[in-house]
């Protein structure tokens, strides 16, 4: 009941402000010097101002500033985000396209850096100031010092190039005609460097903040209660330390989930990744407004969407909030 | 018959510490349904005793010496996993604070059901009945509702309850108390300490009570051994140590304690430092597990007046809205209706730029002396950011600074240290020092001495006596401890729920209490009969 409700309003809460973020992102558009007719014209070739005026009736351009938003704003609420000019498609589509392979790599990622790296950090911090321990923090604050697009290219070179044992790049094997399993199985190969090298950066994270949060937890006064009533070990790390020590991790968590749509823009570049970032990364050098747009819109939809569940999940993981006042 | 015979223990600190041993050569009995208290201040090495016994010292902390005999073994000397059988089994043990020793994130009935699963008892489904048992047994109330319940939804009291659930669980020999009532209120404590009593009664176990309040051990003591610095310095039956203490150190404890001992009222100016008229003030909670959304009047028409020179005691429950009082009278909390007339001001009328130019006029002594004052900054710029910000000239407010810390007892030299230098004691008197450098029309104690132990307290309460007197100074003190309340203060005011259920002179409420919950919160004093009978 209490949940629903806290449901509802958030989504209520969301609406208005990817409404907002849309408006936001319009004028920004706007804003910058030079509209789309030029640029198509530019990109036509000779221009002369009757095209580029042409051009400007054809998309509404010529209308007053208000009249514009206001279609806008209509167009995205019917989930109209215009057409590319650029790819010659409805933007919609063009990012329904690239949505699943951008999904598909980031949430892989996430999962593997998650439970990666809160496992690595409840073994690091269960060994202390041991070799494990140190074994463990030094090779995460290697990842995490190891620029991103560095490590996509050396997992290329040794794994692909010289041990050829996987895929380098690209989403799957292009006319191989697979299907069903085969072609599941065919994606995961190519999915595997990718999602490993976007996924340690934040492995590394994440351990350095479970084996923290574990080491601080373990001090409180109800851990000495769980010990006194004869619980061993394992069990007061498990039920009484970790399931505390997660709160902040789940946090952090929640703030990376809503990078998942946008954050991946380097690792589809290296891999050939055809997803969101890398129709962001050529919409923004080809001036594509509208998926420029779209791209925006969809991520911002995304960060909300995933602050929402992270919520939930807090929520379920901590009996204290919803309660108070 | 003894079930526990500690010989010549001693328990060595890792190096750099204060001393070399936090126990030594310590050697004393329980015997089976026995209460021995084990009396000390804080650093008197009391606690550690009972956490080698658990098996539960801190890193660094060892055992280098004698043996604990306990169920025909040395269970100094046993292994971990024997440790670990004996621990919520045949020893058990229930901590100082209720707030923080339970898991937040379990329900009340798995944590209490988990001692039956660390000791491999029963079957599931029967350990949520015994659960169930236990939890009528230690008197919590509704015990369907309180095995779901998470412990953010219990009273402190409550919590302790659960607690001593959980230590009873497996029916223990020895059960260890480490300062189980510190942290409740008055009456909760006097709760606690019956159903102990109670629950020792019924199933004969030995108690062994860690405490610093002897008003506690006056309650509930069989035996009695007080320690400092970690030695056992006096042993003895209760009746023998606090009747008839042989030790210096006991008797200073002893002296130390605010008695039955009432000091006659000061006559006072009739001019007004405070006057408080019908001040309201509602919070809007949520609902809990126990109770329904609802309006809580934490200041429900209250009206009294301090004059100038006076010192008046709040005492109340947590939760009677004493504090809340405090800090509306501060404006930390803005009262919904109602007027605080501090030397003419309206404090509860002023917008905010009125009210940081006012600010001044009251100041406030905070409980934790620790928390309290800024780590990072020395002890000059915490007793001069203030007058500075009111404009006073920075070489003038450095003098008053030096001249204060003086004044307190520590020293013009002391402003340049941190307050990690100084101990629990001397920050509660930079703390007093801080109120004083603003020049303010009234201070505002809200459990100044609650945190310190008591030989400390006497000497915070001896320093506020003397400054009262030497400046005059208006003091709202408000405390939940009615013996400190009877050493400093000329009236003392009741609050109850928000209301103002009694004012008088001090001596007139102490010895002749109007209100029914005037007289529980004097008979919930522990220790109340004997303070009365050493008189």
């Amino acid at each position: 009941m209490a949940i629903a409700g806290a449901i509802l309003s958030r989504l209520l809460k969301a609406a208005i402000t990817l409404l907002a973020i849309a408006i936001l992102n319009f004028f920004l558009v706007h804003a910058a010097p030079g509209d789309p007719a030029a640029v198509l014209a530019g990109e036509a070739g000779a221009a002369d101002e009757q095209m580029i005026a042409d051009l400007r009736a054809q998309f509404g351009l010529d209308q007053p500033f208000y009249v514009q938003l206001a279609r806008y704003v209509g167009n995205i609420v019917t989930l109209d985000l215009g057409y590319s000019f650029r790819q010659g498609q409805p933007v919609l589509e063009l990012i329904l396209e690239r949505l699943p392979a951008t999904l598909i790599l980031t949430l892989t990622a996430f999962w593997i850096s998650l439970v990666a790296g809160v496992a690595l950090g409840v073994a690091a911090s269960a060994r202390v100031g041991k070799f494990t321990d140190t074994l463990i923090t030094g090779t995460a604050l290697l990842f995490y010092a190891t620029p991103l697009y560095w490590a996509a290219l050396m997992a290329v070179l040794v794994f692909s190039v010289q041990l050829g044992w996987l895929p380098g790049f690209g989403y799957e094997t292009v006319g191989s005609g697979f299907g069903g399993l085969a072609r599941a199985l065919d994606i995961l190969k190519h999915l595997i460097l990718p999602a490993l090298t976007l996924g340690l950066f934040f492995m590394a994270v994440y351990m350095r903040m479970t084996r923290a949060s574990m080491l601080e937890v373990a001090q409180q006064d109800f851990v000495k209660t769980a010990r006194a009533k004869g619980l061993n070990p394992a069990t007061i790390r498990r039920r009484h330390i970790l399931r505390n020590a997660l709160l902040p991790v789940v946090t952090l968590a929640g703030l990376q989930a809503g990078q998942l749509v946008g954050g991946a823009v380097l690792t589809e570049t290296v891999f050939a990744w055809p997803g969101i970032g890398r129709l962001m990364f050529e919409s923004l050098a080809a001036r594509d407004y509208n998926t420029i747009l779209g791209v925006f819109l969809v991520s911002a939809a995304m960060v909300i969407v995933f602050n929402i569940l992270t919520d939930l999940v807090y929520r379920l993981i901590d009996p204290r909030i919803g309660h108070k006042a | 018959m003894s079930v526990l015979k500690i010989s010549d223990l001693s328990i060595a600190l890792p190096k750099g510490a204060d001393r070399d041993h936090a126990v030594s050569q310590c050697s004393y009995e329980i015997g089976a349904g026995e209460i021995l208290c084990v009396v000390g201040e804080s650093g008197s090495g009391k606690s550690m005793t009972a956490n080698a016994l658990m098996g539960l010292l801190p890193e660094g902390v060892r055992v280098d010496h004698g043996t604990a005999e306990f169920g025909g073994k040395d269970i100094l000397r046993v292994s971990e996993a024997e440790q670990r059988a004996l621990r919520g089994d045949r020893i058990a043990m229930i901590f100082q604070e209720p707030m923080t020793a339970l898991n937040p994130l379990m329900r009340i009935g798995d944590q209490i059901a988990e001692v039956y699963e660390a000791h491999g008892r029963h079957r599931p489904a029967e350990r949520r009945e015994k659960a169930l048992e236990l939890i009528r047994e230690v008197q919590l109330p509704d015990p369907e509702k309180i095995i779901r319940a998470y412990p953010f939804q219990l009273s402190g009291g409550q919590r302790q309850r659960a607690m001593i659930a959980m230590a009873l669980a497996l029916e223990p020999e020895l059960l260890i108390a480490d300062e189980p009532t510190t942290a409740l209120d008055v009456t909760t404590q006097a709760q606690i300490l019956k159903l102990i009593l109670d629950l020792r009664e019924k199933h004969g176990m030995a108690v062994m009570f860690i405490t610093h309040d002897f008003g506690v051990v006056a309650e509930i003591a069989d035996r009695v051994i007080v320690m400092r610095y970690g030695e056992i310095v006096e042993r003895g039956t209760a009746t023998e140590v606090l009747e008839n203490p042989q030790h210096d150190y006991t008797r200073r404890l002893l002296d130390a304690i605010p008695t039955g001992m009432v000091p006659q009222s000061v006559e006072v100016a009739k001019a007004p430092a405070l006057e408080i008229r019908h001040l309201k003030k509602t919070y809007n909670t949520g609902g809990g597990l126990f109770r329904e959304a609802r309006a809580v009047r934490a200041i429900d028409d209250v009206s009294l007046t301090i004059s100038r020179g006076e010192v008046l005691g709040l005492v109340g429950e947590s939760g009677s809205g004493k504090s809340t009082l405090g800090r509306a009278v501060v404006r930390l909390v803005t009262p919904d209706s109602g007027s605080v007339m501090v030397g003419g001001t309206d404090m509860a009328a002023l917008n905010d730029r009125e009210l940081r130019a006012a600010r001044h006029k009251v100041q406030m002594v905070f409980q934790d002396p620790y928390a309290s004052l800024n780590p990072r900054h020395r002890v000059m710029r915490a007793l001069t950011d203030g007058p500075i910000a009111k404009g006073v000239p920075k070489a003038q407010a450095r003098d008053r600074a030096r001249e204060l810390m003086e004044t307190v007892g520590l020293g013009a030299d002391a402003v340049d240290r941190f307050p990690h230098e100084f101990s629990g004691g001397q920050r509660q008197r930079i703390g007093i020092a801080r109120a004083l450098a603003m020049d303010p029309e009234l201070i505002i104690a809200d459990e100044a001495v609650s945190a310190l132990d008591v030989s400390i307290q006497a000497q915070v309460l001896d320093l506020l006596r003397d400054l009262r007197q030497r400046f005059d100074l208006s003091i709202l003190f408000i405390t939940h401890d009615l013996r400190v309340a009877a050493q400093l203060c000329d009236r003392i005011a009741v609050m109850q729920r928000g209301k103002l259920v009694e004012i008088g002179p001090v001596s007139e409420v102490f010895l002749n209490p109007q209100h029914d919950y005037t007289r529980t919160l004097l008979d919930a004093v522990p220790g109340g009969g004997w303070g009365q009978a050493a008189e």
